[in-house]
């Protein structure tokens, strides 16, 4: 549909403006030739942020946000991006906030319908669905992108070998505590896997359940699974397993599930219920010793953060050491169903700059790491820069097993059976069979 | 003759209505003291989790959270006022009223147009007819979800009905779906009341050379006014709750209705449970209203013809 | 009355007898206007996606491109049955609340109708203490009885001191939905047995009195039977409710773990992320099957009625 339509990216051809650097102010003056009326509009705002994309033009852009007006940090630093790229470009910028819930129940829906623009999503397979099904656009002419590295690119990049994301932050998961609590009892991050074992050990006997859990959110037990994963098989067995070029009820999967089983009576009861934000609050209050989650956990306990630390999780086994871990991007996609794809893609361009990184970190205090590297770490808190350092040294990154697996199969396999495991952890054989079946099925190997 | 029977009903009919007041009609003491202790016991177990939100979302979130919701105290009136910007139900609300009344109303007129025929004329197809539009009330919608997506987004509309070109995220799509949906039932009710019609009435309506139109329109119609305000009010209340088409078909943020409003109290990362209460009882309290005016008609309508057998 | 009016025009009445079969082609036109406009939209609209559905659930699609249907003849059918845990859960549980719906609130309404129709001192304030809740979505109900059965905000676990966990408990959230459908339904029953009950005629109930009926035997010899139809529409918005039922438990939990419906799976495939269009449907045209079933048995007694009649 979209292809059919002539998209002002035809106007300048891509090779000169590659090879001319294309400035702001060649960008003015191109306008001036006629090149791109929107441009006139805008491009009065100040500074020295090149423009290198060949169809990048400022103009007026409508921004889908997956978070309700109003709901906190997450859409803040949206609308701070949005706000600062109007009043440097002088252009409009069209919120549609919609929660995050029917946001994602929806997406289909709606870039096969009107979509935005520009609108916020995931790196990894998620990502990349979208761009076979070609939903959204190619703009690997914004790559690279300056203060952005290899591993960002590689992140937005589809397996056609084109780029169609624009990264703006990052999370790691980890295990969370209250360093109070941890200080009380004598308590250390532990370095190995026996030092893991004493600590549960003790939590225990002092009647503080180890581990805060919830999985009433079907994503949520998945950051036990992939930590778990890949420190008894490693990350390339994790990555392989993600992409279906192993089995699910493979001897090594089991493991997994055999090894969750016997720690799950260290985690707490009831999990299915729970909401995550409900289990942070047990972490926050103290019945909780830990908590394995996103550094998104701070949202939920505000009033505990400046007590909040985090170790990685162990290693569990030595051959493979604890090196991996999921640190998820989140980001930006321009709708291949805009018809605005020019300005959709300046603002995109935008978005990827440290500048954008900025305005979002100096206007809510949210628990990201911005991905360009030339970001500011000024406004960043203790947890944000101890998330930097920890992202850096990890030698391997995933990004989630629902986001680096086939959606089909995660959102409708693998989220039940990790349901009904913590259910029933004795029917690990019965539960990693079914898995197999159905991705057999869906992904169409045998 | 007529002149012999007119009063004789009248007759018998006195003494059974004093009767139905003071004999059978009103239970004796005792069983009638406990009826009305249990009623109204029972009553009080059905409004309590309705009183129980009321009350809630009058507390402040810290002060439950603090001293659990067995508590007393805690008052603000800050959780409304943070509801009501935060579910934006200033716009959410006249989107609901957008899609709500020409849906109700286009559900009616149709469905008293498809319940007239079969109530009025027996075509060998009206058994057929009404299995048609009654089936299609049964079925699930999340079955119909692709191909009405696929239809709407490749329709194109005229700017005034929507301005984004296409029946998706347009008000006429909602109101076209939920009038498909609703039609059956209505179209069942109303030709089941509209049989009770004499038909005496129709075939002197007809020596006086009324066409069908006529029929309808002026004679049938007055008659069912009062399932119609049943009907008004049922579907009022369903269509304005729908939010299983709304959530699939709309995808703008200022067009959602207002069942998905409460969407937006639910934040990805805080649960305010006084919040929610709060936003609850706004979303609520429209059909609670369109409830208490209209519940003379609907209890008086809603007699749905029995009177038939 | 009318036979005054009617004596001189006897011929014309005739006459008129037979104009059924020869309406003037306007009217006849209208007719087929009354008719085709609000079938064209329930054919568009609800028929023609229905055999849509029908056929992608020989297929598997992810709903993007269409050159992308690609043809699986029975396989989804055969994985839904074989390999897909959450089906036979969710026949049972649509099944449990098909029948939980007529057991408890049906027969609960019913009577609260016969006793809030006798002359009661406070019975409007009572009907609409129950109906109130009718009116509510049942999202919205899904989230008032959360204040109830949340683990650690809930009152009933603060009043009791306990810890169940109602909604999230698989062995027990079915009954903790049901009961708050249950909140619902009941007001809803009792308000068209009450309407059903103001058009028995008072004579009749005499008559039984008289009898020396009590008033068990005066309902079920009497009442009962003239409510005929009202006991239809009962048994056919029970049902409608049943095989529907989705918001509620897509509110708890999007309709896992204990609370699988056969709608929610079919959302679970199609909604969101998940693009299994042609397994979803599959799912879909099982539900469709199921409904037919009913809507078959239902129709049936619609024309055993309509011939009885005549």
């Amino acid at each position: 549909m979209s292809g059919s339509r002539p998209t002002p990216s035809t106007t300048i051809p891509a090779s000169f403006a590659a090879t001319r650097g294309w400035t702001r102010r060649n960008m003015l003056i191109a306008s001036g030739l006629g090149l791109g009326g929107a441009a006139l509009l805008g491009g009065c705002g100040g500074g020295d942020s090149s423009g290198s994309g060949a169809s990048a033009e400022p103009g007026a852009v409508r921004f889908g946000v997956n978070e309700a007006r109003g709901s906190g940090p997450a859409f803040q630093r949206n609308e701070a991006m949005a706000n600062a790229y109007a009043a440097a470009q002088g252009v409009e910028v069209t919120l549609n906030a919609v929660d995050h819930n029917t946001f994602q129940e929806s997406i289909n829906t709606y870039l096969q319908g009107t979509p935005d623009d520009v609108f916020t999503w995931f790196a990894g397979y998620r990502m990349s669905q979208f761009a076979e099904n070609g939903l959204i656009s190619d703009v690997s002419d914004l790559w690279p992108v300056d203060g952005m590295g290899e591993a960002f690119q590689q992140a937005s990049t589809a397996p056609d070998g084109n780029q169609y994301f624009m990264p703006a932050g990052y999370y790691p998961w980890a295990v969370f505590y209250r360093k109070s609590v941890f200080e009380e009892n004598g308590w250390t991050a532990p370095e190995s896997a026996d030092d893991f074992d004493a600590l549960l050990q003790d939590m225990d006997g002092k009647g503080i359940t180890p581990f805060a859990f919830a999985a009433k959110d079907a994503w949520a037990p998945m950051g036990t699974f992939d930590i778990l994963n890949m420190r008894l098989n490693g990350y390339d067995f994790h990555m392989q397993l993600t992409k279906g070029e192993q089995a699910w009820d493979s001897p090594e999967v089991r493991q997994v599930f055999e090894r969750w089983a016997q720690l799950l009576p260290y985690h707490q009861q009831n999990a299915l219920g729970r909401t995550w934000q409900e289990a942070a609050t047990s972490m926050a209050n103290g019945d909780c010793g830990m908590y394995l989650l996103g550094t998104f956990v701070v949202d939920g306990v505000a009033d505990v953060a400046d007590d909040l630390d985090f170790f990685t999780f162990p290693a569990l086994d030595d051959t493979i050491g604890n090196d991996a871990l999921d640190a998820p991007i989140d980001g930006f996609c321009v709708a291949a169903g805009s018809d605005n794809q020019a300005a959709a893609k300046a603002f995109l361009q935008f978005l990827g700059t440290a500048e954008a990184a900025d305005a979002a970190n100096s206007e809510a205090d949210a628990p990201m790491i911005a991905a360009n590297s030339n970001a500011s770490t000024e406004a960043y808190g203790a947890l944000q820069k101890k998330s930097a350092e920890v992202v850096q040294q990890a030698s391997s990154i995933a990004q989630f097993l629902d986001r680096d697996t086939n959606a089909d199969l995660a959102n409708t396999v693998i989220t039940a059976a990790l349901q009904d495991f913590i259910r029933t952890p004795d029917r690990i054989d019965e539960i990693t069979t079914s898995i197999q079946q159905q991705a057999q099925s869906i992904l169409g190997t045998s | 003759m007529s002149t012999n029977t007119a009063p004789a009903p009248v007759e018998p009919e006195t003494p059974p209505t004093n009767k139905h007041a003071g004999g059978t009609g009103v239970l004796n003491r005792k069983r009638g003291t406990i009826a009305t202790v249990v009623m109204a016991v029972l009553a009080f177990v059905w409004l309590f989790p309705l009183l129980w939100a009321v009350y809630n979302s009058f507390r402040d979130y810290s002060y439950t959270q603090a001293n659990g919701y067995l508590s007393f105290g805690g008052w603000t009136l800050g959780n409304y006022e943070e509801a009501w910007t935060r579910g934006q139900f200033s716009r959410t609300l006249l989107n609901s009223l957008y899609i709500t009344v020409p849906a109700v109303l286009l559900t009616l007129f149709l469905s008293s147009l498809v319940a007239f025929v079969l109530a009025r004329f027996s075509y060998r197809f009206n058994l057929t007819l009404l299995g048609v539009f009654l089936a299609a009330n049964l079925l699930p919608p999340q079955a119909l979800l692709i191909p009405v997506f696929r239809m709407f987004r490749d329709i194109p509309l005229p700017s005034f009905l929507s301005d984004t070109g296409t029946m998706l995220n347009s008000f006429t799509a909602l109101v076209l779906v939920n009038t498909a949906f609703q039609m059956g039932f209505c179209a069942f009710v109303l030709s089941n009341y509209m049989k009770t019609i004499p038909h005496d009435i129709y075939e002197s309506a007809e020596l006086d050379g009324a066409s069908v139109w006529r029929q309808y329109w002026q004679l049938t119609m007055p008659l069912v006014r009062p399932a119609l305000a049943a009907l008004a009010t049922l579907q009022t209340t369903w269509i304005y709750n729908e939010f299983f088409w709304a959530t699939v078909l709309i995808s703008r943020g200022d067009k959602f209705p207002v069942t998905s409003a409460l969407n937006n109290l639910r934040g990805q990362f805080f649960a305010d449970t006084n919040l929610v209460a709060a936003g609850s009882v706004i979303v609520a309290l429209p059909v609670i209203i369109v409830f208490f005016v209209l519940q003379k008609q609907f209890v008086s309508g809603l007699t749905l013809g029995s009177t038939k057998g | 009355m009318s036979v005054d009016t009617a004596q001189p025009t006897k011929d014309d009445a005739r006459t008129t007898r037979r104009k059924p079969r020869r309406r003037s082609t306007k009217d006849r036109l209208v007719i087929a206007t009354m008719i085709a406009v609000p079938t064209a939209l329930v054919v568009w609209l609800v028929w023609l996606p229905a055999l849509a559905s029908v056929g992608l659930s020989f297929t598997r699609w992810n709903g993007f491109r269409l050159e992308n249907i690609e043809w699986v003849g029975t396989q989804n059918y055969r994985d839904i049955t074989t390999i897909y845990p959450p089906f036979w859960p969710a026949i049972q549980h649509n099944l449990i609340w098909l029948v939980f719906l007529f057991v408890f609130p049906t027969v609960l309404g019913m009577l609260l109708a016969v006793v809030l129709d006798r002359e009661m001192r406070g019975s409007r304030f009572y009907q609409t203490a129950f109906y109130l809740p009718v009116v509510l979505s049942l999202a919205l109900v899904g989230f008032i009885w959360q204040l109830f059965y949340s683990t650690d905000q809930g009152l009933i676990n603060e009043v009791f001191g306990t810890r169940i966990d109602w909604y999230g408990d698989p062995d027990i959230n079915l009954w903790a939905v049901l009961v708050a459908t249950a909140w619902r339904h009941t007001g809803y029953i009792m308000l068209i047995y009450l309407a059903g009950l103001k058009g028995v005629d008072g004579s009749l109930r005499e008559a039984a009195a008289v009898d020396g009926a009590n008033e068990v035997k005066t309902f079920f010899n009497i009442i009962f039977p003239v409510m005929r139809p009202i006991n239809l529409i009962v048994l056919v918005i029970v049902v409608i409710e049943s095989l529907r039922a989705f918001d509620l438990v897509w509110i708890v939990n999007k309709g896992r773990n204990g609370l699988e419906l056969i709608s929610a799976l079919v959302s679970q495939n199609v909604i969101g992320e998940a693009t299994r269009f042609g397994f979803g449907s599959a799912l879909a045209v099982i539900m469709m099957v199921i409904s037919s079933v009913f809507i078959t048995v239902y129709l049936r007694i619609v024309f055993t009625q309509d011939q009885e009649e005549k």
